[in-house]
């Protein structure tokens, strides 16, 4: 199964990428998830800061400028996974690098969708 | 067999069938339809052509068959083509497995997804009483106090993430087993003690509870035999059971551990409790239940409060200490110390306690300690432990017990 490891932390990327030993530490992590198989795909965000948010309401076109939703914890990033169970996402999501100080997010992802195909 | 043993027995029947469907499947709801599409099968064969030589094997066979007819009925598109493999594979090669049984993993393997820990503590609880001990939800709503379909609202909102998340229907890795079997334990030990001190409901839903985790426990017990503590959950249950009877007085009200009337404790229980503790401390694997059982055994082996080894059980709370700190056990310690070597040892134990300031609204703690300063000959002091415990306790009867042992000390 795929599982969306989904990072949210109140200090912001930049604070975080510069906190000693946190970028060797993801490096050690990518590595261990690409030598076990199970890495399919990961990303990290730009900051909040920087997000611009898009809503079509009738037949406006509605920009602003900041996040859906301004709070405390963000959206970093994520690592997606494909792994036997859910035990198993756990035990990825509890090795991050930044678990210590924030909180990883599991979410199992959706398989069979008609839009799926598409991709195949 | 009595209406209660056939209830039972059926229960039984069904979890199991439930337990094997679920792992096979990986979806509680999809072998809970096929179970029930058997159990409906059963009436209307065993009617017509006599029981089978194999109930449970039968029952099993026919759900998994209904299982296999509704997965390629519905669910052509969606479905994991690894289930299919496994499903279609199962049809033909796996009844005879199936008949046989591997149902010592399929009942832990469903105890361990219902306690697994992605799931909220009062839903593994909830999720372990309908389908670990089989009860049906308007019973464990009533045992909790909530509306039916909130509890079945619930149980289909953990049933579906089991499924959807990947929840595995699987006794965990061996790195992980005994962190998870501490959970499924504390499970089973809330279901108990939720029966046990629960504040509201009437009494017959508490005992039905402290039933329920007692026939839990021995599940447990009969899956897990050669685990200790496992063993150590299932005596402190039957041990703290066999004195239901005499905690509480005619009118409902508390009857403290000195002052029962310990003719109604129940021998049986209490030689179950003692032998099942008695095995599982040979495996020399200690652990909290097994002490705190072995802390009751000491009790009910005392003719009288007086005569109890109170050496043995300070011994036996300094122990638990040891895995559990807490100030709640250092009280237990400090009155049982109190009682072996005077109550002056027993207030030095305390004194901590009362410094630390932790507890200071937790009325047993005053009243310990007002017990032993009483003892000790401080009737002042005592007199002021006195009122500070009835001044921390929320229970009206038990306040009014406080004040009048107050009034006492005081000489009033």
């Amino acid at each position: 199964m795929k599982y969306a490891l989904l990072i949210y932390s109140s200090s912001g990327a930049r604070e975080l990428a510069s906190a000693v030993g946190v970028n060797d530490d993801f490096v050690v992590y990518t590595r261990a998830m690409k030598d076990a198989g199970v890495l399919v795909a990961a990303e990290q965000l730009t900051h909040t800061d920087t997000a611009t948010s898009v809503r079509v309401r009738g037949e406006d076109r509605l920009v602003t400028d900041g996040p859906f939703m301004e709070t405390k914890e963000h959206l970093l990033g994520f690592f997606l996974v494909d792994v036997p169970d859910l035990d198993a996402a756990l035990m990825w999501a509890a090795r991050m690098p930044i678990a210590a100080r924030g909180t990883v997010e599991v979410r199992a992802v959706q398989t069979g969708q008609p839009w799926q195909a598409v991709l195949d | 067999m009595s209406t209660a043993g056939l209830e039972r027995a059926f229960r039984e029947e069904w979890t199991t069938v439930v337990a094997a469907l679920a792992r096979r499947l990986g979806d509680l709801q999809a072998a809970e339809d096929a179970a029930a599409e058997a159990f409906a099968a059963a009436a209307l064969a065993w009617a017509r052509d006599g029981v089978p030589p194999n109930p449970g094997g039968w029952l099993t066979v026919t759900a998994w068959r209904k299982a296999v007819d509704q997965l390629r009925r519905d669910r052509p598109v969606v479905i994991d083509p690894h289930v299919l493999a496994e499903v279609t594979r199962g049809a033909s090669e796996e009844d005879e497995e199936m008949a046989a049984g591997r149902l010592v993993d399929d009942r832990l393997g469903l105890v361990f997804a219902c306690c697994h820990p992605a799931l909220a503590l009062e839903v593994r609880v909830a999720m372990t009483l309908r389908y670990v001990a089989g009860l049906t939800t308007r019973e464990i709503a009533a045992a909790f106090l909530l509306s039916e379909p909130t509890l079945a609202q619930r149980l289909v909102r953990a049933k579906r993430k089991i499924h959807e998340a990947g929840i595995r229907f699987e006794v965990p890795d061996p790195d992980s087993v005994t962190e998870r079997l501490r959970g499924v334990r504390a499970v089973v030990y809330l279901v108990f003690n939720e029966g046990y001190a629960a504040t509201g409901g009437d009494q017959l839903v508490r005992t039905e509870l402290c039933d329920e985790a007692i026939w839990l426990g021995r599940l447990l017990h009969r899956l897990l035999a050669a685990d200790a503590e496992t063993a150590g959950l299932l005596a402190l249950m039957l041990l703290h059971h066999s004195r239901a009877a005499a905690r509480q007085d005619g009118k409902g009200r508390p009857v403290p551990l000195a002052d029962q009337d310990r003719s109604l404790w129940d021998q049986a229980l209490i030689a179950e409790g003692t032998g099942v503790l008695d095995a599982a401390m040979t495996r020399r694997a200690p652990g909290p239940y097994q002490l705190q059982a072995a802390i009751i055994a000491v009790h009910t082996q005392a003719a009288s409060f007086e005569d109890t080894d109170w050496l043995q059980i300070a011994a036996l709370y300094g122990e638990l200490a040891r895995w559990d700190p807490s100030p709640v056990i250092e009280i237990n310690r400090a009155v049982a110390v109190g009682m072996a070597d005077g109550p002056r040892a027993g207030l030095a134990i305390l004194e901590p306690v009362l410094t630390s300031g932790m507890l200071a609204a937790y009325a047993p703690l005053h009243a310990a300690h007002a017990d032993l300063l009483e003892r000790a000959g401080e009737t002042d002091q005592a007199a002021a432990a006195w009122a500070r415990a009835a001044e921390a306790t929320g229970n009206e009867t038990l306040r009014d017990e406080l004040r009048r042992r107050r009034d006492e000390a005081s000489g009033r």
